[in-house]
């Protein structure tokens, strides 16, 4: 492969300058060398982009990678080429690993292990609290300076009050957000799906949305006092998104991501599928009610980004009793066409601000390189086209695992070929590329 | 059974006495027609069992297999007694705990169990949807015998069965079930098919102890435990589960006793000819008092009994040769 790449004709679509329009897009040494029309790029290759979106690479705020300690389900090689072939050029790493990404020499290994294997940019998260027990807090400062973009417990709430209140002045000197995992447990317990009327005709525990929006209350009045920036992961409900929206009027540095599974299916979707685990996420999937207001707030803005919440496991783990399974489902893979499917489609999101929500905002959430195609800036794209369809098959995963609510269905919407930093790590049919060296 | 004489001539033959599925989940995936069927073939089982031989070789050379992975008395040997008057050969597997503490997964266990190829797996378990999961990856019938709060349909048939014994028919009866509704698969079960059946449901908990959007299920949702009596011909009382953390939505047994429980100044405010009903086992003097429970409107020792032949029937339906062998 030579060092330039021009993408020849297609439709380029960049929130970050508000560009939608017909144009050539040439990548040399790694960066945006210009974006213009019908460019001449001597020995450059080229891709016919005619018919599809070019835009900046996809930034993933929330993705666990497994790596290291949980490797059969994913690792950093595997889950940065899922990646890639969801068009993500960006992901984030989640701390809840084995061991956990608590202090500065777990971090390292991780960076070590991204530089070594892996095909996107990666960013490690790390911990709030020493071995997520949501106790004393986790060496924030020393992680910081090995790379970390925020902490965050995910998978646990952070219960105590006080630790809270402490991790967000504490990361707020670094200059980090504290991502959230709103969870109360007293008030959800043994919940393992949405509170209502579903759970109530299959029986099984409920996990009610006050067991999330009384956290998001608690925390965005604490980060007001704290003047700390907090970040809420996978909002689900609807009264967390009302506590979202007064805090932000009031000025709080407060921003909050929705996962496509959120968007998209209901706990109606659990009670059809026969217990299916495969639908078993944490938080639940809601009522038609909150899925419809999560949708309308991604729209109008009071929910900055979509991030997938890639939670990989294993089959046998999933092939279990609905109670007694693993939360989580991958998502990375499927983001584009779901969000194309369900909401583009439709017409209930401008491809814009699809983009937008994907690339350009949460790029800017974590102030992550990214999210553009500036002139200079790094050469991370996505070429994608909304017309064609994916048809998700069990077998098709470049992910180690397979625990995908949306197998077995055609959605519309396909990526088409993915470059970082300019080198193509993605082409349909083609299969992702070696790691960089 | 009535027969509408304007319907087209296949109407006039017999249906075959077979089930329209190959499991028997839940009472929302069977049809009233299902129903009226279970309970009209159990009237011809319930005939075998009044025979000085209660024998019949309708499941002769048909393996059962019984799985129980919740204590269970009543059921087990409900299940057991029907397997052995129909000449079926049975198994039972007691076990107690999940996959994760018994070691091995109930899919394992199930697929291990198909090897041997019985014709149907009778199963309780503790989970919501347990059942689901074997029915989706075992060929043979399964049989929910109890999973979780869920789903409790033998046991709803077999309350249907007695109540339209004593009553003549579902329609129209007034059924009032009172108690711990949130961790009740009978009542569920019960709230399904009596509603399909076209009888009125009158669903009266503790607040802490309804789940929540009920009303949904059509009964009709009342905030006193008289209120769900007066006037019902059937009074259905559920057992307080305690195991399944019932005894946080009350204070105390007294309280719940005197507040809730079926004494027999509440049962007085029934129709006169009312029965009362409770799946067992019975917490004495907590949601019933034993004036009532072995009273003469009593029909408790009656729905056990029936529940042999209503097994009977469903495993007869399910498995049971249709002829066409």
């Amino acid at each position: 492969m030579s060092e330039a790449v021009l993408l020849k004709g297609g439709r380029v679509v960049d929130p970050s300058r508000n560009l939608d329009q017909t144009l050539d897009v040439l990548l040399r040494d790694g960066v945006v060398a210009k974006v213009d029309e019908r460019i001449a790029a001597k020995g450059a290759d080229v891709v016919d982009a005619a018919g599809l979106v070019v835009a900046p690479g996809f930034v993933d705020l929330h993705t666990h990678l497994r790596e290291p300690g949980f490797e059969y389900k994913e690792t950093v090689a595997t889950g940065t080429r899922a990646a890639a072939a969801g068009g993500f050029t960006t992901v984030c790493a989640m701390a809840n690993t084995l061991p956990v990404l608590d202090d500065a020499p777990s971090v390292a290994f991780l960076v070590r292990r991204i530089r070594e294997t892996a095909v996107v940019r990666v960013h490690p998260i790390g911990a709030v609290s020493k071995g997520l027990k949501g106790l004393t807090l986790a060496e924030i400062g020393s992680m910081k300076a090995e790379g970390i973009v925020a902490v965050s417990d995910d998978g646990k709430p952070i219960a105590n009050g006080m630790l809270m209140r402490r991790a967000l002045e504490y990361a707020s000197m670094f200059g980090l957000p504290v991502v959230v995992h709103e969870e109360d447990p007293s008030l959800v317990g043994d919940g393992v799906m949405n509170e209502g009327w579903a759970s109530t005709r299959l029986g099984l525990p409920g996990w009610p949305n006050v067991g999330e929006s009384a956290m998001v209350a608690r925390d965005v009045q604490l980060a007001a006092l704290t003047k700390a920036r907090l970040h809420v992961a996978h909002v689900s409900t609807r009264e967390s998104l009302e506590a979202i929206r007064a805090a932000r009027r009031a000025g709080v540095a407060v921003t909050c991501e929705v996962t496509p599974h959120h968007l998209t299916l209901t706990d109606e979707d659990v009670a059809r599928s026969g217990y299916d685990t495969r639908f078993k996420m944490n938080p639940p999937l809601r009522s038609e009610a909150d899925r419809a207001a999560l949708v309308a707030a991604l729209v109008e803005g009071t929910i900055d980004a979509v991030a997938t919440d890639h939670a990989p496991h294993h089959e046998d783990e999933k092939a279990l009793e609905f109670e007694d399974a693993p939360f989580g489902v991958t998502g990375l893979e499927t983001a584009l066409p779901v969000l194309v499917d369900a909401l583009l489609v439709p017409r209930a999101i401008t491809l814009q601000r699809l983009v937008d929500v994907l690339s350009t905002a949460p790029a800017r959430v974590f102030s992550l390189p990214g999210g553009t195609l500036a002139e200079g800036a790094p050469a991370d794209v996505v070429v994608f086209s909304t017309t064609k369809s994916t048809h998700v098959t069990r077998d098709g995963f470049v992910s180690r695992s397979k625990n995908s609510p949306w197998t077995a269905r055609t959605l519309r919407g396909r990526v088409e070929h993915t470059f970082v930093g300019g080198r193509e790590v993605f082409a349909r049919g083609a299969g992702a590329a070696e790691g960089p060296r | 059974m009535t027969t509408k004489q304007s319907e087209t001539p296949e109407s006039a033959v017999p249906r075959p006495p077979t089930f329209s599925r190959k499991d028997l989940l839940d009472i929302e995936s069977i049809t009233e027609d299902d129903i009226r069927l279970v309970l009209d073939t159990a009237e011809s089982m319930r005939e075998i069992n009044q025979r000085s031989i209660k024998k019949v070789p309708a499941l002769r050379g048909k393996l059962v297999a019984n799985l129980f992975f919740e204590n269970s008395t009543r059921t087990r040997f409900s299940f057991e007694i029907a397997e052995r008057r129909l000449s079926a050969d049975s198994i039972a597997l007691s076990a107690t705990g999940t996959s994760v503490a018994k070691g091995e997964t109930l899919l394992d266990t199930g697929r291990n169990l198909m090897a041997m190829a019985p014709d149907a797996i009778v199963i309780r378990h503790q989970r919501s949807g347990a059942p689901h999961l074997l029915a989706r990856h075992l060929p043979c019938a399964i049989v929910n015998a109890g999973d979780g709060a869920h789903a409790h349909p033998t046991q709803a048939l077999l309350d249907a069965f007695t109540i339209r014994r004593a009553k003549g028919s579902l329609a129209g009866l007034r059924v009032a079930i009172c108690g711990d509704v949130s961790h009740s698969r009978v009542a569920r079960s019960n709230v399904s098919l009596l509603t399909k059946m076209g009888a009125g449901v009158t669903l009266f908990g503790p607040a802490t102890l309804l789940p929540v959007e009920i009303e949904r299920t059509g009964a009709r949702v009342v905030t006193r435990v008289e209120e769900a009596v007066e006037g019902a011909d059937v009074v259905m009382i559920l057992r307080v589960q305690k195991e399944r953390g019932g005894g946080l939505g009350f204070p105390s047994d007294k309280e719940y006793f005197e507040l809730f429980g079926l004494t027999p100044a509440r049962r007085r405010l029934a129709k006169k000819d009312a029965i009362v009903m409770h799946p067992g086992p019975m917490n004495r003097g907590v949601e019933i008092d034993s004036a009532v429970a072995d009273g003469p409107d009593s029909v408790i020792l009656d729905q056990v009994e029936n529940g042999v032949a209503v097994r009977m029937a469903v495993l007869y339906l399910l498995i049971g040769a249709s002829g066409d062998e």
